[in-house]
């Protein structure tokens, strides 16, 4: 039975990384027609170095990605400790409607987001897509944050005050040092998020100017060449990196 | 060191009366403890204090200073919260300097003051711990002296001992006394521990649904409770029922009279520990009742001992008799127990 489920879980992995191992591996063969046998080259990194499109893309995306983790973890943090610590007219529900915009498609957000923007005169742009981005990654650091919150009452806060803390000192001294491993969670969480996307993206890009996932598109509609390859390996290890930092960072803050 | 007067303070949450027109004053450097089951109202009346709670109405002053608007950070109070709510990302020495450090109390100060605490609550060399490192009555010791760092003009402790366990808290309740004594700092705790209220008290406040039951000295409160709530409270209580024949006699429903040295009531009270023990035969003068042995445990330094007396009904007399001579009667013994009429306590309410 246990040699069984090993089994199982092995097959349920390979099938998860296996398509992700090709497309890496066929970054570093030399033939663009994915011809065997395996010839190790550098030829499509090179390639990816000097396509200007897909640098300027890459570089909009960690821009966005790092911007959309600063503005909403900070403003994420914020709504989580006013969810957790204060009590106000129509929090619950306030509360009940931060999830389904996490369900609703992603198409149909864009295009509502798309429409709005038009509408109200915030147009498309670098900007949009911030603001896009921004509005998508407050529901997951609330979450995350406000679990941590949840995880001590405010007997700790209370204490602080009882000690002379002012509510800023409380708040710099033992909240945030409490919270920070949610805190660092949600803001690669965000970045993950944002750095991934590509339908509000790929709506709210003007023409000339574009994220990495919407190049990536673009590209592979005109003809796929084994750069693209390349440029998914780098985004790969980005993204796992992230995500084993959370892992890491998530147990080291769990109590 | 101050005074602290609660003076008509009422809470409602609802529809349930946390606090209903609470005056008392607590006396500087009194060691007082507020006694209550739980829900009572024991504890939002220490929360008032601390201004985690604010009254719907009336004052409280420290030192005849007005403080309900003041802000909990700027009363100038130290508590000890029932799980001690030390800072688990700080050390034993800056949870203690805690308060110091948000003062900007300099240094030198702060180092005086820090080894001064570690060798009051007999926590030196323990600085560099984080408190998940130390024990129960380690923390308990640490959230203490983090109270007391700032010289707060009041102490509030909540339950404080009571996620000890009986022989942590019993050598607690010694240290937490002798800290106090040593302070001089007006402390108020919260406990539904009634042997932890007479053990540490100045003074006993006995609270039940919002309203204070009776105040005074443990002495006071046990050997002269003013109601059947008080006396069932604090230790236990034969209950004797009757009719007022005259200034000093009870009639019970059988005819029984008990004398009482105090004016009588219609209900009176007698403790288990004051009643003695006799054999059916013996010699008796003063308040005596015929009965016979329902049940005898043996614990010792002394037998409890349930006495099935006609004159109470079904009610069994609840009897400690110390061991002094080392005989305990066997269920079916016939008895007379007997007290002097001193030992009757008439109830007022």
């Amino acid at each position: 039975m246990r040699r069984l489920s090993h089994a199982y879980l092995g097959l349920v992995l390979a099938f998860l990384y296996l398509p992700i191992l090709v497309m890496v591996a066929m970054a570093f063969n030399r033939s663009a027609l994915y011809e065997l046998p395996f010839t190790f080259d550098l030829v499509w990194f090179r390639a990816l170095a000097d396509n200007q499109r897909l640098l300027a893309a890459s570089w909009n995306s960690v821009w966005i990605a790092a911007c959309n983790a600063v503005i909403a973890t900070f403003l994420g943090t914020l709504a989580a400790i006013a969810f957790a610590r204060y009590s106000f007219r129509g929090k619950q529900l306030m509360q009940l409607l931060l999830f389904p915009p996490i369900t609703i498609p992603w198409l149909i957000i864009g295009t509502s987001m798309l429409i709005f923007f038009f509408w109200t005169g915030i147009g498309r742009g670098l900007h949009a897509i911030l603001l896009g981005h921004v509005a998508l990654s407050l529901p997951y650091v609330i979450v995350v944050v406000g679990a941590r919150l949840q995880s001590f009452g405010p007997t700790l806060e209370e204490a602080a005050a009882t000690l002379g803390a002012t509510p800023v000192q409380t708040f710099l001294r033992v909240t945030l040092p409490m919270i920070a491993p949610g805190v660092v969670t949600a803001a690669l969480f965000a970045f993950a998020v944002s750095f991934d996307q590509f339908v509000i993206s790929y709506f709210l890009a003007p023409p000339g100017t574009s994220t990495l996932p919407v190049e990536i598109y673009t590209a592979i509609r005109k003809g796929f060449t084994p750069e693209i390859n390349a440029v998914s390996s780098i985004i790969i290890v980005i993204s796992m990196g992230l995500m084993l930092a959370v892992a890491r960072n998530y147990r080291f803050g769990g109590d | 060191m101050s005074r602290v007067d609660v003076d008509r303070v009422s809470k409602r949450y609802g529809q349930v009366v946390a606090l209903d027109e609470v005056t008392i004053t607590f006396a500087d450097g009194e060691f007082f403890g507020l006694l209550g089951p739980s829900g009572s109202g024991k504890t939002t009346l220490l929360r008032a204090i601390a201004g985690f709670v604010i009254p719907d109405r009336g004052t409280i002053a420290f030192d005849g200073e007005q403080v309900e608007s003041v802000p909990v950070h700027r009363r100038d109070i130290g508590m000890v919260f029932q799980n001690y709510a030390l800072f688990p990302h700080l050390t034993v020495a800056d949870n203690i300097g805690f308060g110091l450090d948000v003062r900007h109390v300099d240094r030198s100060d702060r180092e005086r003051r820090l080894a001064d605490l570690l060798a009051l609550v007999r926590l030196a060399g323990f600085g560099a711990r984080k408190p998940r490192e130390l024990s129960g009555g380690q923390q308990q010791r640490v959230a203490l002296a983090r109270a007391l760092a700032t010289r707060p003009r009041v102490l509030l402790l909540d339950e404080p001992l009571g996620a000890l366990d009986r022989r942590l808290r019993q050598e607690m309740q010694v240290e937490l006394r002798d800290i106090q004594r040593e302070t001089g700092v007006t402390t108020i705790f919260v406990t539904h521990d009634q042997e932890e209220a007479l053990t540490l008290s100045d003074r006993i406040a006995i609270i039940n649904e919002g309203r204070l039951v009776q105040v005074g000295a443990p002495v006071e409160i046990y050997e002269r409770p003013r109601s059947l709530f008080a006396a069932r409270f604090l230790g236990d209580a034969n209950i004797l029922r009757g009719t007022v024949v005259d200034r000093s006699t009870l009639r019970l429903a059988d005819g029984t009279l008990i004398l009482s040295a105090l004016p009588a009531a219609p209900v009176a009270i007698v403790r288990p520990e004051k009643i003695a023990v006799l054999p059916a035969a013996a010699p008796a003068a003063g308040n005596v009742l015929v009965g016979e042995i329902l049940q005898a445990v043996y614990s010792g330094a002394s037998t409890t001992y349930r006495i099935r007396v006609a004159a109470l009904g079904d009610e069994p007399l609840l009897a400690f008799v110390q061991s002094a001579s080392g005989d305990v009667l066997t269920p079916g013994a016939p008895v007379l127990a007997r007290w002097s009429p001193e030992q009757t306590v008439p109830l007022q309410g």
